[in-house]
């Protein structure tokens, strides 16, 4: 099994998450987050005080997969949540150990 | 015969009866009585500058601060109110409007403390021989001028004053900043007795028609001494103290504007065409002031804010609070371009100078406005330039114009107010510093003033 989370631009979250849905992805978490990677910020101005802002909002997303899925899915993800513009993204893929479905106590596999 | 005399008789009485009523309708209708039409307006002008206040100034504010520090303001201002509405009629009204004696030249006496012997009929004259409102409502107006002043100055000192210790700043700065200066102002017999002994700087001749020295320059020197006393926040210059909310600081700055047609207009203290003449002034000096602030901001920071507008707006109307039943509408667009474009650099230039965390700008936009707006008024009230002149009492016509000697007088009032304020505002803080500390401690000030001295939150998301 394999935790995937994307950083993606706001406004992808809505066609990102129809993409997994087509290849069978049953269910993400998503968080309202701010981040900055080569996407310059901008400048706020309230009367006399100057601000600089280096952080963009971002939607971080959560889904935790079938291994085999994987490569569907980054695809998916790639695809959907790309712009071609600085500032789309990153996707980070780690191992996950266990799963467990909280309501009927399955695990593994039978739990995602 | 004898029912015949008996009609007769009373008839006679009947007659002297009702002769001697005529009589004494006709003494009474000697002592003017008030027009309703002026009362029905006056009452309507308290309830607008009411709104100035709650909530308008305090949205204004509270808009500017961080979240952490939106209910602290809003308190501030809330509390100032409640507190000053009491003073006044106890005693404030008394000592600003009544004869002084001996110091009749700074402040008035006691004889209408506790408003004794003030009656719903009891009456003052306006600007107009022979024209009154109930006194009780004059006095009704004028406590919402000094609530007003006083919650002004919050801003000077806004995310880091300690609660009680701004109360009792509040109460000592009412009784001796605010009361002397609108007493020395505005203080004088009225027209059937304009020789009577008058305030000090309404001796000078100095014009302010609705509180350019007593409400704006005061409260800014109030809000600056407090700002040096107080120190600067936190992290100032170094972290984000941007704005929460400027939608809220936009809805604050428009019930000001709303309300300050009964501040200004108001100030006529009667429904006619110099009342008209204020409300006209309030309108185009704002509007000016607004867009020349937009477009300084503009050109010389790139983007027109909303802040900018807001800001201009309130800018304009402290310029043209002490001009407003002076001039004309052409000078008060003047004054309006001028005071927009003015106060920008007070809060740019002018706080870059004098490096003091006046943390919403009180002195930048009040101050700055103030002294623009009085010294102004002394020009733009020429009849020369559109202006109403001075109405001599004495001789019953405008007098003669000197553009340099009404110049002459502004200074004096504008001069006056900030010695008077800078000096008492200053000693009051640094006493009540020694007494029972201004600023609340660091943890508090970093948590943030709602949670730690009121016990809320001014948001549950």
């Amino acid at each position: 099994m394999k935790m995937v989370v994307a950083i993606i631009k706001p406004f992808k979250l809505d066609e990102v998450r129809e993409a997994l849905s087509a290849i069978g992805v049953q269910g993400i978490t998503v968080t309202e987050v701010k981040g900055f990677g080569r996407q310059k910020g901008h400048t706020e101005l309230y009367r006399g005080a100057e601000y600089v802002v280096d952080f963009l909002p971002k939607i971080k997303l959560e889904a935790a997969i079938n291994s085999d899925l994987l490569d569907q899915v980054l695809e998916a993800i790639e695809k959907s949540a790309g712009t071609g513009k600085i500032g789309d993204g990153k996707i980070f893929v780690s191992d996950l150990e266990q799963v467990i479905r909280i309501r009927t106590g399955e695990s593994g596999q039978d739990a995602l | 015969m004898k029912k015949l005399c008996a009609l007769f008789t009373s008839m006679i009485v009947l007659c002297c009866l009702s002769a001697a009523a005529f009589a004494e309708q006709a003494a009474s209708a000697a002592a003017p009585v008030p027009n309703k039409g002026d009362t029905a307006w006056m009452l309507v002008a308290t309830i607008l500058v009411i709104l100035m206040s709650l909530p308008g100034l305090a949205l204004f504010y509270g808009g500017l601060v961080r979240v952490k520090n939106m209910l602290s303001v809003l308190a501030q201002v809330f509390a100032i109110f409640c507190m000053i509405s009491i003073l006044w009629v106890v005693y404030g009204y008394s000592m600003a409007f009544t004869a002084g004696g001996s110091m009749n030249d700074f402040i008035g006496g006691l004889s209408r403390v506790f408003l004794s012997g003030m009656t719903p009929d009891s009456t003052v004259e306006t600007f107009s021989k022979g024209v009154v409102i109930p006194e009780m409502l004059f006095m009704v107006f004028q406590l919402t001028f000094a609530a007003i002043t006083v919650a002004l100055t919050v801003g000077g000192f806004a995310e880091r004053i300690k609660f009680s210790a701004l109360l009792v700043f509040a109460a000592l700065w009412f009784t001796l900043s605010y009361l002397p200066m609108a007493h020395m102002v505005w203080f004088w017999g009225g027209p059937s007795a304009y020789a009577d002994p008058s305030g000090f700087i309404f001796g000078k001749g100095a014009l302010d028609f609705a509180g350019g020295t007593v409400v704006h320059i005061n409260a800014a020197m109030g809000a600056l001494m407090g700002a040096i006393v107080l120190g600067k926040r936190i992290g100032y210059g170094k972290e984000a103290m941007a704005p929460h909310s400027l939608t809220m600081t936009m809805i604050g700055a428009s019930l000001l504007w709303v309300g300050w047609f009964g501040f200004n207009a108001g100030s006529n203290l009667e429904a006619n065409g110099t009342a008209v003449l204020a409300m006209v002034n309030t309108v185009v000096a704002t509007a000016a002031a607004a867009f020349s602030w937009m477009l300084a901001e503009w050109l010389l920071k790139g983007k027109p804010s909303m802040l900018g507008l807001a800001s201009g707006a309130v800018a304009g109307l402290v310029a043209v609070t002490p001009a407003c039943g002076f001039i004309g509408p052409m000078g008060a667009i003047v004054l309006g371009l001028l005071g927009g474009v003015v106060c920008f650099w007070g809060v740019t230039g002018l706080k870059k100078l004098l490096g003091i965390d006046d943390s919403l700008d009180v002195f930048g936009i009040h101050g700055v406005g103030g002294i623009l707006g009085a010294l102004s008024t002394g020009v733009l009230a020429s009849p020369s330039l559109g202006g109403t002149g001075v109405y001599d009492y004495a001789a019953g016509k405008v007098a003669e114009y000197s553009i340099i000697g009404q110049v002459a007088s502004q200074a004096w009032g504008v001069g006056v107010t900030i010695l008077w304020s800078g000096i008492v505002s200053f000693v009051l803080f640094k006493l009540i510093d020694r007494v029972m500390g201004l600023r609340v401690a660091e943890e508090e000030e970093r948590e943030g003033l709602d949670t730690t001295t009121h016990g809320e939150r001014a948001y549950s998301l």
